[in-house]
């Protein structure tokens, strides 16, 4: 059957691809001719922000990437850290905003589903997933419905294929009213002497195709739906969006670990993103090979498929491998014994030439290396915006300070960024696998590694508020406060990830938001010497011209050598003495007091002394390894006395009260709802005073003795006057119903 | 006492199942894949939870066809013990092994969640290594969990002593409060009337490891071991 005729290729229609006439005179000037428009559909989404990082890569730069632990940085799949006992740890984190604001379901759902297939690809089995998740304004009634869809799809995709989802984050803003963002973090442990590459390397070897026939769906997700704004026209994107089958993944999950178990795998890479075209140029770029394949091979869903449309689908849950040739029978054997397409559709070649056939046709042939590392590295203009130093400052003096705190405490409990998440992840299997020591609802989840004495801890933060007052800083803190929620679990963090959410990189403001949150986790991963393994980088989240604040995610793993010294942030005993950690200071700026009680977005972000910060995490996790403490719980958005309250009921098992004593000269406000970093709160056996305040004072850290665990009530007595007293368990009502309510 | 535990494509309780009977509780245990015709000599048989098929079309209606089942009901038949967990259960319950459907929980959601239940009868294979009356801290997870038979039935399983746990508060007082999924009269679990198949929507595998201070699911375990 003939090929239908392609369009022509002319000025006037490679804009409907995403291309710029200078990246047209450019892929002229590369190959000395015209392409063909199948030739232009694979530059279209190489040279996709999504695929290129055309806008971020020199940026990235700046970001560590080494240390002593990397067993793999960036540019592969994932990144991969050795945690010792010839085990590694393998992860990243990857946003799927775009498709999950069109169709929440299937875009959540999918996202989860790629991710997986990084972790896998490397050779590693799933063992942990985590999201953040963010949405606009809950007065919208869309906004509702996106939080339902994106839950739905999350829990059904990931429970079906049993890796259990252990924790993260939901956050509401107006900044993401028409531009929610979903980031999905997968971990997985691996032997460190079978990690697997997407190398095409070894000429004669064959091209296998498995898994999910080949359909038009997902066709220009990367180039289209995730690299350009929202605007009227996002409704007619929804058939760019994937469609996930979870029972498919999980066949393939297994019959690729499976299939890893023999020498003769050369290199496997998942079909993402711009499907078959990324994963065959990648692989034999990273090899400098070449590779010949026949299009016509390709299973595929339905009939007619040109070879453009089969190069740019992005059909769900397919991989390609190269394996040795003269083994292909064992290849098919394996995947055919778990009712999986694997089909040699090519080979590798010297060639460094991409061609490709169909119908014994001559369709694509295209030099490898100038496609993959030609695409334009973009330096673009930066200028800080001119809002920063309006939100900068904040007169304290027209705000009064607070006489009572009870009320103010239950606006915090209620709003929908402090409340209780379990309406979320009560709907995610998050005990499948029998490896989550802490399950989700603590500071960071633990999640012990089979076969050895150790766990991870994993955390998953962003304030995005922060990042839009001060994006340095902001970044900053992201990454502390991931650390310290990593340091109340036990655990010393030993890998970083990032997924960087920020708005149209053809602004020279948004450039600049990017470029200074980059320099802001670089400077805190610098001085903890925790490298950034892998990452993704999400631009265009912006909706007819507005922007989302800048949401640089990061999700951080933490090693503890022994799993059985995690500790957990909920009171265990009555009677045990409370106490924080760190220094108050008189800062209101950013918090989410300003923001719930007095609606202001406005003033200095917490100031961060990372120095003090890193010993902070030092003796927490010293004081952990020793029993010396019960519980552990970072303060952070609502400050101190959320943390309190938070530590009172968040706890599975029970619900204790707190009488509180504190004597303080700043004001009440940024005492109790005030978001100074570097502060954690403890709880101890009375018997373990002296030789806890010991070893505090030994680390130079601050200690305030702050009352003792019991009773039905909280009650906060600041300078000898009554601020809050309140029945626990309407505090624990307030924080519990919430999101239920709202997500019905 | 050798245990076989079957792996259909979508099981994902299987590793799990397998840790807990031959890693903490050191029993002989082999996998059985769904595809074999026959079976060997098992003192035991679990059908772990999991999406059998995908559970697209209802959960273990697809498992039901499968090569093995074949002679799982033989086996069963001849009085081999079969224990289903969450997804093992709705098979038993599709295969006509145990009698009554599971269908979409109340909430319409999934539910992940650790929770109490009683335990109704001691006198089965499953459950002889605690006492009636007795309440387990078991984790449930799962979309289609309520459990549903006519009125017949119903009365069949009471007058027979077939349910074997049902969902409780902490103190055993099983009042509709305390029914995660809509489950007939609280219903968590049931075994066949000779007591020799037991399917349960909890998973006494998930709270059977001692590196969590909670090991209640060993009671299951550890009942079928003493009867063997």
């Amino acid at each position: 059957m003939p090929l239908p005729p392609s369009p022509l290729v002319n000025i006037d229609n490679i804009e409907s691809l995403g291309l710029t006439l200078p990246e047209f005179e450019r892929i002229q000037h590369l190959l000395g001719r015209n392409p063909n428009w199948t030739e232009l559909g694979i530059f279209s989404v190489m040279w996709s922000e999504h695929c290129s990082y055309k806008s971020s890569k020199v940026h990235l730069k700046n970001l560590p990437t080494e240390g002593p632990r990397v067993v793999q940085g960036p540019g592969e799949n994932a990144g991969v850290v050795d945690i010792g006992d010839g085990k590694v740890a393998v992860f990243k984190i990857e946003s799927h905003n775009h498709p999950s604001f069109v169709e929440p379901f299937q875009g959540a759902a999918t996202g989860v589903g790629g991710i997986l297939r990084d972790i896998f690809t490397m050779g590693a089995r799933p063992i942990a997933l985590l999201n953040s998740l963010r949405f606009g304004d809950p007065e919208e009634p869309r906004t509702r419905y996106l939080l339902r869809g994106v839950v739905n799809g999350i829990s059904s995709y990931g429970n079906c294929v049993g890796v259990p989802n252990v924790g993260g984050e939901i956050n509401f803003d107006f900044c993401y009213d028409n531009n929610n963002l979903v980031n999905v973090f997968c971990l997985g442990v691996a032997d460190k002497d079978r990690i697997f590459l997407g190398n095409a390397s070894g000429v004669g070897n064959s091209v296998l195709y498995v898994g999910s026939k080949t359909g038009r769906d997902g066709i220009h997700g990367a180039s289209l739906l995730a690299s350009s704004e929202f605007d009227e026209t996002t409704e007619a994107k929804r058939p760019t969006v994937q469609v996930g089958d979870p029972f498919t993944e999980k066949l393939l999950i297994e019959a690729c670990l499976e299939a890893m178990e023999h020498d003769w795998i050369v290199g496997i890479q998942d079909m993402g993103a711009a499907g078959l075209t990324s994963s065959s140029f990648e692989m034999a770029d990273r090899s400098g090979t070449g590779v010949e394949l026949d299009l016509s091979k390709v299973p595929m869903r339905e009939t007619g498929m040109t070879p453009f449309e089969i190069l740019l689908s992005e059909s769900q849950e397919r991989m390609l491998f190269v394996i040795e040739k003269g083994h292909e029978e064992e290849a098919k054997k394996i995947f055919e014994k778990w009712d999986l397409d694997a089909v040699v559709i090519g080979q590798v070649t010297d060639t460094g030439v991409m061609r490709m056939t169909m119908e014994g046709e001559e369709v694509v042939n295209l030099p490898i290396h100038a496609v993959v590392e030609s695409a334009p590295q973009l330096v673009r203009p930066t200028k800080k915006p001119n809002y920063i130093e309006a939100v900068d400052t904040l007169n304290l003096n027209i705000i009064p300070d607070l006489e009572r705190g009870e009320g103010i405490l239950k606006l915090l409990l209620k709003s929908l960024n402090i409340a209780d998440k379990s309406w979320a992840y009560k709907q995610y299997d998050h005990m499948v696998g029998i490896n989550t020591l802490v399950m989700p609802g603590s500071d960071a989840a633990v999640i012990r590694v089979k076969e050895t004495n150790k766990a991870l801890a994993i955390s998953v933060d962003c304030n995005s508020r922060y990042c839009h007052l001060n994006p340095f800083r902001g970044a900053q803190i992201a990454v502390a406060e991931c650390f310290r929620n990593i340091a109340c679990s036990g655990g010393v963090p030993i890998g970083l990830t990032n997924c960087l959410n920020f708005g149209n990189p053809e602004k020279p403001e948004i450039m600049w938001q990017f470029e200074q949150a980059v320099l802001g986790i670089g400077n805190v991963c610098n001085y903890f010497s925790v490298p950034v393994v892998s990452g993704n980088v999400s631009l265009y989240n912006e909706t007819k011209g507005k922007s989302i604040y800048p949401t640089p995610v990061v999700a951080a793993v933490g090693l503890l050598e022994d799993q059985t010294k995690h500790c957990t942030q909920w009171f265990k005993n009555p009677g045990d003495h409370i106490a924080l950690l760190g220094l108050t200071l008189e800062e209101i700026g950013g918090t989410d007091y300003l923001e719930n009680y007095l609606d202001l977005c406005q003033g200095s972000v917490p100031a961060l002394d990372i120095k003090y910060e890193r010993m902070l995490h030092q003796l927490c996790v010293e004081l952990i390894q020793n029993d010396l403490i019960q519980s552990a719980h970072d303060c952070s958005e609502g400050g101190l006395a959320v943390a309190i309250a938070e530590s009172c009921f968040s706890g599975p098992n029970q619900t204790l009260g707190a009488t509180i004593e504190l004597k303080s000269s700043i004001r009440n406000d940024a005492l109790m709802f005030g978001e100074s970093q570097s502060r954690i709160v403890i709880s101890y056996s009375p018997d373990k005073k002296e030789v806890i305040e010991e070893r505090v004072n030994n680390a130079g850290i601050d200690f305030s003795s702050l009352g003792i665990v019991g009773g039905n009530d909280l009650t906060v007595q600041l300078n000898d006057k009554e601020f809050i007293k309140e029945k626990i368990s309407t505090l624990e009502e307030a924080w519990r119903e919430p999101l239920k309510r709202y997500g019905g | 006492m050798k245990c076989g535990i079957v792996v259909f494509p979508g099981s994902n309780c299987d590793r799990d199942s397998f840790h807990i009977l031959k890693e903490i509780l050191g029993l002989e245990t082999e996998w059985i894949w769904h595809k074999e015709n026959s079976l060997k000599k098992f003192d035991l048989i679990v059908l772990p939870g999991g999406f059998s098929y995908g559970d697209y079309l209802r959960p273990g209606a697809i498992a039901k066809f499968s090569p093995i089942m074949k002679s799982i009901m033989e086996y069963a038949e001849n009085g081999g013990k079969l224990l289903g967990i969450c997804n093992g259960f709705q098979i038993l319950l599709e295969c006509g092994l145990l009698p009554g459907v599971l269908m979409r929980n109340i909430s319409h959601a999934f539910i992940c969640d650790t929770v109490p239940v009683r335990l109704e009868n001691d006198q089965t294979p499953f459950t002889s290594n605690s006492s009636k009356g007795s309440v387990l801290k078991l984790p449930i997870a799962h979309a289609d969990g309520r459990y549903f038979a006519d009125e017949n039935t119903l009365k069949e399983l009471e007058d027979n002593d077939q349910v074997v746990l049902r969902y409780c508060d902490s103190s055993g007082m099983v009042a509709s409060e305390n029914n995660p999924n809509g489950s007939l009269t609280n219903i968590a679990g049931i075994v066949n009337k000779s007591k020799t198949i037991c399917g349960m929507m909890p998973h006494p595998e998930r709270q059977a490891d001692p590196a969590w201070p909670n090991v209640d699911g060993q009671v299951i375990f550890r009942s079928l071991i003493q009867s063997s």
